[in-house]
């Protein structure tokens, strides 16, 4: 039965080709569009750690004086060195990590290669196995070492391609700021999108090279880049981070169960309280507990540009879903006199409706294909812009059956109403007619 | 023409009506929200930085194994260096002037506090923000900016600190807008402003009409104009030289750079990126917003297509099924222009219908957009302009098949099919 749908769908969709080339067309457009710009934004919204992002959190509490203080007043985006030191070694989570990043002049010993600036992530032993990063070789560093400033690294993969041919590096040297430092880990396939812990080196492909102990880095003086939020007179003195009135740290917690989250945004507020009451903090406390998806939500990571597109090319659709409604209707009502032919013969309104809709479907998956040709367009398109995000536009296999599931459904959807107008028709009168 | 047959026509045909007009109701309110993005875009982009832009660019250099510490020897040394490159490129024979610079306008490199009328405030009620950009006593020259009162910085008045260093300078010289904003009512020129919530007073010597800051990102639009100079040598281990090359000798300047700055010390990295036009600084910051406008301009004319096509299928479809009456019409004595205007009367009817429900779409997507991005309300102009356009091609959609259904010949009447 569908066999012989399909052969009338395609019978009749030849005998007006222009209409079909115009529905297909339009189809495919409002498709290809809306598929490009959702592409982007799946790409860009995607969950940086699946199966791990929901148990991970920010915590942020608020040191500032009472300057621009205020009811509803969010508390900086970072911490200080002191509240940082304190939330870490409180050990209050499951696991969490303290960390700012910056960027580090690296000299090759081994390798003929000049010497060039790299980025480098400072941060505590959690941070590996918190995050679940993978290692090729070696293993993360422990506690001991962030106790003892130790002159440890672990470095990306794309590093220890660059520099040790990809082979297994761990014991090997690493001169990094005229200091040399042990490689004890080496990365697998790490590369989070969006860069969740770290966004003030770029959201999107700002994967760090380099990871060291962050007491080593302050030891080593090594530099510090990103943010440095301060209030209050004591500047910001960039040899002198610890003791600012400055806001330049990140740090992350593992909360795993409902009950943890609510147990740890307690103990922020009575940290707060306590400092409040001290005279440390003057705002009283002012706490917020945000999860991956949460935090990025927050910071507003997605780039308007691309939200904007999207809604644009969804209203894209709209124009040209119901301009095929359109089309279509006026197709299928084309052909009363042969539809009345069919029903005279015997064929059932239901019958009738199948058909017409089989003929919506084909044109939607003739529009489908055309869509993905066009997508695929559109993110070659994307890919040449100069954003950050832009190398991460490629669709992946959710996307690609996503864009055929849109363009039949949405053809299906266009082709109900015209299908149903056309066979109402009462076969008596179409054939009195002719 | 009595439009009641007509309205009695379109009854029969309430979904195509329904149909088209919603159609050129979306098409309305997308078409005119975009052209208003596309504007406000273009905007952006054309907006003067203050800056005589044309023949001038940017060095940015690193210095390898230079002083990195703190310490006055070092930072004096970084100085020297400095001050011998200043000299070389001052030299070279294509070029007009030189000064040594933190960024300039348009460049992703920014350097912002605030200035204030209060020591030890910082971003409060009377402030503002401002960006800091560091220069010697060439620098207005050689961006080519505008003096509007005060006077310029002399040799005297430049002094050096290192790049980390948190010291506030003695004299400045401001926007126009910053001073404005500062001293409403009174000339800025010798007043005393507090620069980054610091105690130590500064004196505003000079403003220049126009000078914006470096960033282009929505962040920075708050304080566009608020830009402060300061008669200072930033010293680090890179610095970046603004020049001016002599009138259309820009790409001879710009080439002669590179070996001169390695004859004065080749312990130095220059990239491909090192020498950069201000054209090129320029189109790279508003890369985005014009591909923006560019995709914006491209789907407002797919959409038109598509709605145009989509009318141009539906008064074909109703040509063909009038087809009789059409000749009956004509048997009766209508002119083939009496059935021209009547198609083309039927499409301004659904168009308006459709306009109407479209400038209340627009008006509703406007504010929709409003509240989810930086984005301005719609002037109405943009509305009418959008009213006509969706108009206009209705009407042009409608002429072919309209023309076809005129020239049906009225003997078909008498034809039983």
């Amino acid at each position: 039965m569908l066999s012989y749908y399909f052969s009338l769908a395609l019978h009749s969709l030849k005998r007006n080709r222009v209409l079909t080339a115009l529905m297909v067309l339009a189809i495919a457009l409002g498709i290809g569009a809306s598929m490009t710009t959702l592409t982007v934004l799946h790409v860009l919204s995607g969950d940086p750690l699946p199966g791990r992002s929901g148990s991970l959190y920010y915590p942020q509490i608020d040191p500032r004086d009472m300057n621009d203080y205020g009811p509803n007043v969010e508390p900086p985006d970072q911490l200080a060195w002191t509240d940082g030191m304190y939330l870490l070694k409180a050990k209050r989570a499951s696991r969490q990590a303290l960390m700012t990043e910056g960027m580090v002049p690296l000299q090759p010993t081994e390798s003929n290669v000049d010497p060039f600036q790299t980025s480098a992530l400072y941060t505590t032993a959690d941070f590996f196995p918190m995050f679940g990063v993978p290692f090729q070789f070696g293993q993360g560093w422990n506690a001991n070492e962030d106790e003892g400033k130790a002159r440890v690294a672990v470095i990306s993969a794309s590093l220890n391609d660059k520099l040790f041919g990809g082979g297994n590096s761990v014991g090997k040297e690493l001169r990094l700021q005229e200091t040399s430092f042990r490689i004890v880990g080496v990365l697998g396939d790490w590369h989070p999108n969006p860069h969740f812990y770290q966004l003030y080196m770029g959201s999107y492909a700002s994967d760090e090279d380099v990871y060291v102990p962050l007491s080593t880095s302050r030891d080593l003086k090594m530099e510090h880049d990103g943010s440095t939020d301060c209030w209050g007179n004591t500047g910001g003195d960039q040899d002198n981070l610890e003791r600012v009135n400055c806001t330049w740290l990140q740090f992350w917690v593992q909360l795993d169960k409902p009950a943890d989250v609510e147990a740890y945004k307690s103990f922020l507020t009575h940290y707060s309280q306590d400092q409040h009451a001290m005279g440390r903090f003057e705002r009283p406390p002012n706490v917020r507990l945000r999860n991956v998806m949460q935090w990025l939500d927050y910071q507003h990571v997605v780039p308007s540009d691309a939200r904007l597109q999207t809604w644009l090319s969804v209203g894209f659709l709209v124009v040209c879903l119901v301009n095929t409604v359109g089309l279509m209707l006026s197709k299928f009502m084309r052909r009363s006199a042969e539809l009345g032919v069919r029903r005279a013969l015997g064929a059932s309104q239901r019958a009738l409706f199948g058909q017409l809709l089989m003929e919506s479907g084909v044109i939607g998956l003739a529009g489908g294909t055309g869509g993905l040709l066009l997508a695929m367009l559109g993110l070659w398109l994307v890919r040449q812009q100069p954003a950050g995000y832009a190398s991460l536009a490629h669709m992946d296999v959710s996307m690609l059956l996503a864009t055929f599931t849109l363009a039949v459904l949405a053809s299906l959807l266009a082709g109900v109403l015209p299908a149903w107008r056309a066979c109402r028709i009462t076969p008596a009168l179409q054939l009195k007619a002719n | 023409m009595n439009l009641h047959p007509m309205i009695a026509a379109l009854r029969k045909h309430k979904a195509g009506v329904v149909l088209i007009a919603l159609q050129i109701a979306v098409t309305l309110a997308i078409v005119c929200n975009a052209i208003f993005i596309i504007y406000a875009r273009i905007e952006n982009v054309r907006r003067p930085t203050g800056l005589v832009e044309s023949d001038v660019f940017l060095v940015t250099q690193q210095w390898v194994g230079a002083p990195s510490g703190d310490d006055p020897a070092s930072i004096q040394k970084l100085d020297a260096m400095l001050r011998e490159d200043l000299n070389a490129l001052r030299a070279l024979p294509d070029v007009e002037s030189v000064a040594p610079t933190n960024s300039v306008p348009l460049l992703p490199s920014s350097w912002n506090g605030s200035a204030a009328l209060k020591p030890g405030t910082d971003l409060r009620s009377g402030n503002a923000r401002t960006t800091f950009y560091f220069g010697d006593e060439q620098w207005l020259k050689t961006l080519g900016l505008h003096l509007v009162a005060g006077r310029d910085f002399t040799a005297a008045d430049v002094t050096n600190m290192g790049f980390r260093a948190n010291t506030q300078p003695d004299i400045v010289i401001v926007t126009k807008a910053l001073a404005d904003k500062l001293f409403p009512e009174a000339n800025a020129v010798g007043k005393v402003i507090y620069l980054n919530g610091d105690s130590k007073p500064t004196t505003i010597i000079g403003e220049v009409e126009r000078l914006q800051v470096p960033s282009v990102g929505s962040w920075a639009s708050s304080f566009v104009w608020n830009s402060t100079i300061q008669p200072i040598r930033l010293n680090g281990n890179f610095s970046r030289y603004v020049v001016r090359a002599k009138p259309g000798r820009l790409e001879a300047a710009m080439r002669a750079v590179p070996s001169a700055l390695y004859t004065v010390s080749p312990m130095r990295v220059l990239d491909d990126d090192s020498v950069k036009s201000f054209k090129d600084i320029r189109a790279e910051a508003y890369r985005a917003d014009i591909g923006m406008a560019a995709l914006m301009g491209a789907v407002c004319l797919i959409l038109l297509a598509v709605t145009a096509a989509g009318i141009v299928g539906l008064t074909s479809f109703w040509v063909g099924q009038r087809h009789r009456q059409i000749g009956v019409r004509r048997a009766l004595g209508a002119r083939k222009i009496d059935i021209l205007r009547y198609f083309q009367l039927e499409n301004l009817m659904i168009a308006g219908i459709g306009a109407v429900v479209g400038v209340a779409l627009a008006v509703g997507l406007n504010r929709l957009l409003m509240s989810k991005f930086e984005m301005q309300s719609m002037p109405v102009y943009y509305v009418l302009v959008g009213l006509a356009v969706v108009m206009t091609l209705g009407q042009i959609a409608v002429f072919v098949p309209a023309r076809r259904a005129s020239n049906v010949p009225p003997v078909v009447a008498t034809r039983s099919v």
